[in-house]
């Protein structure tokens, strides 16, 4: 029989469908994974943005990966609360993101975002801090379009919620 | 009327609201004044039509009779939405569609904030994921008040008719009836009126930096929340729905 452990491996392999880069596990919307008697596996995910059309992709990608695996049977349910976070990011996650060419959130603790203020975000290609925001609103639903004003590239910037 | 009634009721208009503005705003896609904004509406109505589908697939659970987010949206007729006029009115130029958002975004902000400690935990827990996105709309929209109202002779104009075009329709955010009434008895809804300050303290903020002016309260339409519609609502649901009338029990 399966083991949770099995399945927190296999989730490994699921990435986010519009960032490739990191998985579901790494981006935190993976609230618990119980394992049946039966065999059956329940994921319990919860949705990063209210409207992310990421989101029934990402569980019929966990249904897939885990039943191509050999779990017999396997449920993702959706649970709203407690509302997910950027925090919920790892730093693994955030390391990826940075990686691929995206500015990685900030703590929603920080002051500055508790107070609404503008973000100082660092250029995920040089690093400058000299960066502006040219939208609030970006390629997903969870990114703002950023440019550096150092080495003049466009980047994305995963929001902090 | 049952409690449950009104709770369908509820859900429902703050259903609505959504879906329609949604419905409008996706309207703009291809046809933004410049791309980064094309892009802001559409993930606008994406975050809307996220808030509707949670509340629509709520509302349909506690009906009980088995309908669905997508039966609540494509087979109801224009007399069953709920939905207030505000949200029907057409896109018109730039300034009508940002003023129309603000307007919604300076109430829905409160509205949600104070839905967190609603006595219904659905309803909290939707206005839990909500309260982040509100927040973002109304920074983004109250931006575009103020760049406008502040900007240029033509661009104040503008803003300024679209914001005396659309005042009529601000009643209705605030009204109360019986349904209202129950839910805020319940601890279901919060206080509407406390919701009017903080929209109305809002907007004088945005016009004052905008230097644009708050029409009087006059005459304030109503019916939306009855299914009373303008002319627009029968073209917004004749678009959103002749898929799924044509095709019925068709899925994506």
């Amino acid at each position: 029989m399966i083991t949770q452990h099995r399945i927190l491996e296999l989730l490994d392999y699921v990435k986010d469908p519009e960032i490739p880069a990191i998985n579901v596990l790494e981006l935190g919307v993976v609230r618990s994974v119980e394992v049946e008697e039966s065999g059956k596996a329940i994921i319990t995910i919860t949705p990063t943005y209210t409207g992310c059309p990421a989101m029934d992709v990402m569980a019929a990608d966990i249904k897939k990966e885990l039943l191509e695996a050999g779990v017999p049977e396997v449920e993702v349910k959706m649970t709203l609360s407690p509302a997910w976070t950027t925090d919920w990011i790892t730093e693994e996650g955030k390391r990826k993101l940075k990686e691929y060419g995206i500015a990685p959130p900030e703590k929603s603790a920080d002051i500055r975002a508790l107070k609404g203020e503008q973000p100082v975000v660092q250029c995920p290609q040089c690093n400058s801090k000299n960066t502006v925001m040219l939208s609030l609103f970006g390629s997903t639903a969870c990114k703002a379009l950023w440019k550096c004003q150092d080495c003049l590239e466009p980047f994305d910037q995963f929001k902090c919620l | 009327m049952s409690q449950n009634n009104a709770l369908f009721t509820y859900t429902l208009r703050l259903a609505d609201d959504l879906l329609i503005l949604s419905q409008r705003l996706g309207e703009w896609c291809g046809h933004g004044p410049i791309l980064e904004e094309d892009i802001a509406l559409t993930n606008r109505a994406l975050d809307h039509l996220g808030e509707a589908r949670n509340l629509l697939t709520y509302a349909g659970q506690v009906e009980g009779k088995g309908r669905s987010e997508d039966n609540l949206a494509y087979l109801r007729m224009e007399r069953q939405f709920t939905n207030v006029k505000l949200m029907e009115q057409p896109n018109g130029d730039y300034a009508h569609t940002m003023v129309r958002s603000f307007l919604f975004d300076a109430y829905h902000l409160p509205l949600m904030q104070a839905l967190l400690k609603s006595s219904d935990e659905q309803l909290a827990a939707i206005a839990g994921k909500a309260v982040k996105e509100a927040t973002y709309h109304l920074r983004a929209s109250s931006e575009w008040i103020i760049r406008f109202g502040d900007g240029t002779e033509e661009s104040h104009q503008r803003a300024q008719t679209a914001l005396d075009d659309l005042w009529t329709y601000t009643g209705e955010l605030f009204e109360i009836d019986p349904v209202l009434e129950e839910m805020t008895k319940a601890g279901i809804a919060p206080d509407i009126t406390a919701i009017k300050e903080s929209w109305s303290k809002t907007v004088d903020q945005v016009l004052a930096e905008a230097t644009l002016k708050r029409p009087a309260d006059a005459f304030m339409m109503t019916g939306g929340r009855k299914g009373l519609h303008s002319e627009h609502m029968g073209f917004i649901l004749a678009e959103m729905q002749h898929v799924t009338r044509a095709y019925p029990g068709v899925e994506w």
